[in-house]
């Protein structure tokens, strides 16, 4: 177990969505920390509650109940306007659909996620220019969405990300909208902002190609936690063969 | 090692995946290229030329606003002037016309030289100068008549004058017969121009001046003539006249003058200068109600302009949403996606104004030899400007309430 300091805390998230009959509660009392260095995969099957979880670690859903904490600040009760700004100091998002600026090309696309945060002028231009480099895409910094693969607009969306240093990246199915090849290398990136940029990320998946790059799965199943995996100092982690027995056999 | 363990120890090496062959330690050389940008201008400007065809349908609804109002308001200033064009031309400082005269051209009943006699021994009056003014039959040479506005006027009285001569002098008019017409009316006149017969009333006349841009706004076009013939033409016994123009000793002051004036003179009414165009200015244009249709048009322009606009911003933003859901995922605060909206209208009306003016100012051009030319000022073109960013700001609430409304969770359903 890590003995890092979470950034990010879960205590006990409940979340009911719809009025009257139609009221569903999509979580059930969720906890969960997310420390720098990691690379956590958020597993489930469709309707399991892992997009509301993210919104909600997003500050993006409040939640019905329960407490959430980033940098040490309790959302609760905060406004939409003070929300925002927790998510302009500690978040970056990646999304299943990248959600690119069509009419913005890459270099733009991650000034426009600096400009939101006040950043501006000539050191936002070459900060948005070195994680485009980073991510590998410094030959494309004129290209527009429209002009690029999948796998660069996600890569373009990971810059966007990263371009502001957030202590926590959020990503919803990250890989869902890439072939495989993309995926990896999407995947890759990500394990290597955690590590490198000692960056809590945590990516909502149901592909089973992202396991290798993760420190840490966490199962969720109709709006609870079911199992919590991690990796581990050794390589004889039962829940970890369990695992890769499965993966095998679907893969099968 | 477990397959799972392989994929992470073996995985694929991120450093080298994304090992930028152009990349050198001098990332700023290109970042330069994006320095001057403004982000906020940049998407908005984006968004509002993305859609070429909703541009050009916002842009045509700002030009026809634009026109529409120019057009109207061109009008409206170019009606004022003429109407008080002769007013604000003579050389006096207080007005004595009959009680209740509405404005120049209908000075009502005449005044009688007593009135002048009194004006003229009241301190701090230099000359009290005396004006026929009256509409008349004029009898065209080759048949069939109009209304024309007699001005009589001794040009050594130095009170009204007709200005703009483009041939003849004053000189000239005070041949028997003699009178000044402009150019712009000549054919409504019947006339060729210097030299040519008519009748005016019972007497017979000859052009022996031309001006140009002494317009009427009645369109009875003025015709200038000495006091003495216009007396004998429009028959007024002996010295009577229309107005009085009096002009004051230097230092002497207006309101003094005119408040000893107003109390001798009971039968008869002072005015200052921008009293009398006051007075006329609203009898022809509100009580005819044709500034009425002026400001009405211009406000319809408006009106339409701010319709086309909102509806166009509106469907504008409503496409953008989710760009601008995901500017608030990232963070962004609801004042910064509103500066966009508006940098969107800011940018609509800049183009707009532009285009619009542009139109505006060749109707003006070629309305410039017409009866009723349109005048556009200085302070006319800043007002319309003003006009199309509140227009286009007024257009913008539209989208901004829509986007207020946005959820940011929307970013995870696309």
């Amino acid at each position: 177990m890590s003995s890092k300091q979470p950034v990010l805390v879960a205590e006990n998230v409940v979340k009911e969505l719809g009025k009257g009959a139609g009221k569903v509660m999509a979580l059930k009392g969720v906890s969960l920390s997310l420390v720098p260095g990691e690379l956590t995969l958020l597993m489930g099957p469709s309707g399991s509650g892992k997009t509301t979880l993210l919104s909600i670690l997003g500050c993006i859903l409040t939640p019905t109940s329960g407490e959430i904490r980033i940098g040490g600040t309790a959302t609760a009760g905060l406004e939409p306007e003070a929300l925002a700004e927790l998510r302009r100091k500690y978040i970056g998002f990646i999304f299943q659909s990248y959600n690119l600026f069509p009419t913005l090309n890459a270099l733009e696309n991650v000034r426009i996620a600096l400009d939101v945060l006040g950043q501006k002028g000539y050191p936002a231009a070459a900060r948005a220019e070195e994680v485009l480099r980073e991510v590998g895409l410094g030959h494309r910094l004129q290209n527009y969405p429209s002009n690029l693969s999948g796998g660069e607009q996600q890569r373009v969306a990971v810059a966007r990300a990263i371009a502001a240093s957030p202590a926590v990246v959020l990503a919803d199915e990250p890989t869902a909208a890439l072939d495989s090849e993309n995926g990896h290398a999407v995947m890759a990136l990500l394990g290597r902002i955690a590590k490198e940029q000692n960056r809590c990320v945590l990516a909502v998946t149901h592909d089973p190609r992202t396991l290798g790059y993760a420190d840490r799965v966490i199962h969720i199943e109709d709006g609870k936690i079911v199992r919590e995996e991690r990796r581990p100092e050794g390589i004889n982690s039962p829940e970890i063969t369990d695992l890769t027995k499965k993966r095998r056999k679907a893969n099968v | 090692m477990t397959p799972f363990f392989q994929s992470i120890a073996c995985g694929r090496p991120a450093t080298s995946e994304f090992a930028d062959p152009s990349y050198t330690s001098n990332a700023r050389g290109h970042a330069a290229l994006g320095i001057s940008q403004h982000m906020i201008l940049t998407l908005a400007f984006r968004n509002l030329f993305h859609d070429r065809i909703r541009l050009a349908v916002t842009l045509v609804g700002i030009l026809f606003s634009i026109v529409l109002v120019a057009v109207q308001l061109g009008l409206y200033l170019g009606s004022s002037r003429m109407i008080t064009g002769m007013i604000e031309r003579s050389t006096g400082d207080l007005w004595i016309t009959a009680y209740g005269a509405k404005s120049f051209e209908e000075g009502g009943i005449l005044l009688t030289p007593r009135e002048r006699h009194q004006a003229l021994v009241t301190p701090g009056v230099k000359s009290v100068i005396p004006l026929v003014v009256s509409f008349a039959e004029w009898r065209k040479p080759a048949g069939g008549s109009t209304r024309v506005v007699v001005v009589g006027s001794d040009a050594e009285d130095g009170g009204l004058v007709p200005w703009g001569l483009v041939e003849g002098t004053w000189e000239d008019i005070k041949a028997p017969e003699a009178i000044s017409a402009d150019q712009t009316y000549l054919k409504d006149l019947g006339i060729e121009g210097m030299g040519s017969t008519a009748q005016i009333a019972t007497g017979r006349v000859r052009v022996r001046a031309l001006t140009r841009g002494i317009r009427s706004f009645t369109q009875s076009p003025f015709v200038f003539t000495p006091l003495q013939r216009a007396r004998n033409l429009l028959n007024v016994e002996g010295e009577k006249s229309t107005f009085y123009l009096v002009q004051l000793e230097p230092g002497a002051s207006v309101e003094e003058v005119k408040s000893q004036l107003v109390r001798k003179l009971e039968g008869a009414e002072v005015l200052t200068k921008q009293e009398f165009s006051d007075r006329s200015l609203t009898a022809w244009l509100f009580r005819t109600g044709a500034g009425i249709a002026l400001i009405g048009g211009a406000l319809l322009g408006t009106l339409v302009g701010t319709v086309i606009v909102a509806q166009t911003l509106y469907s504008s933003t409503k496409d953008h949403l989710n760009e601008f859901a995901t500017l608030r995922a990232l963070g962004s605060s609801a004042g910064y996606i509103h500066k966009v909206i508006l940098a969107q209208a800011g940018l609509s009306a800049v183009v707009g104004y532009a285009l619009g003016m542009s139109i505006a100012l060749l109707v003006l051009w070629l309305s410039r030899n017409s009866p009723l030319p349109l005048v556009m000022t200085p302070g006319l073109a800043l007002s319309l400007f003003a006009l199309t960013v509140f227009m286009c700001a007024i257009s913008a609430l539209s989208a901004i309430v829509k986007v207020t409304k946005i959820d940011p969770a929307v970013v995870f359903s696309r």
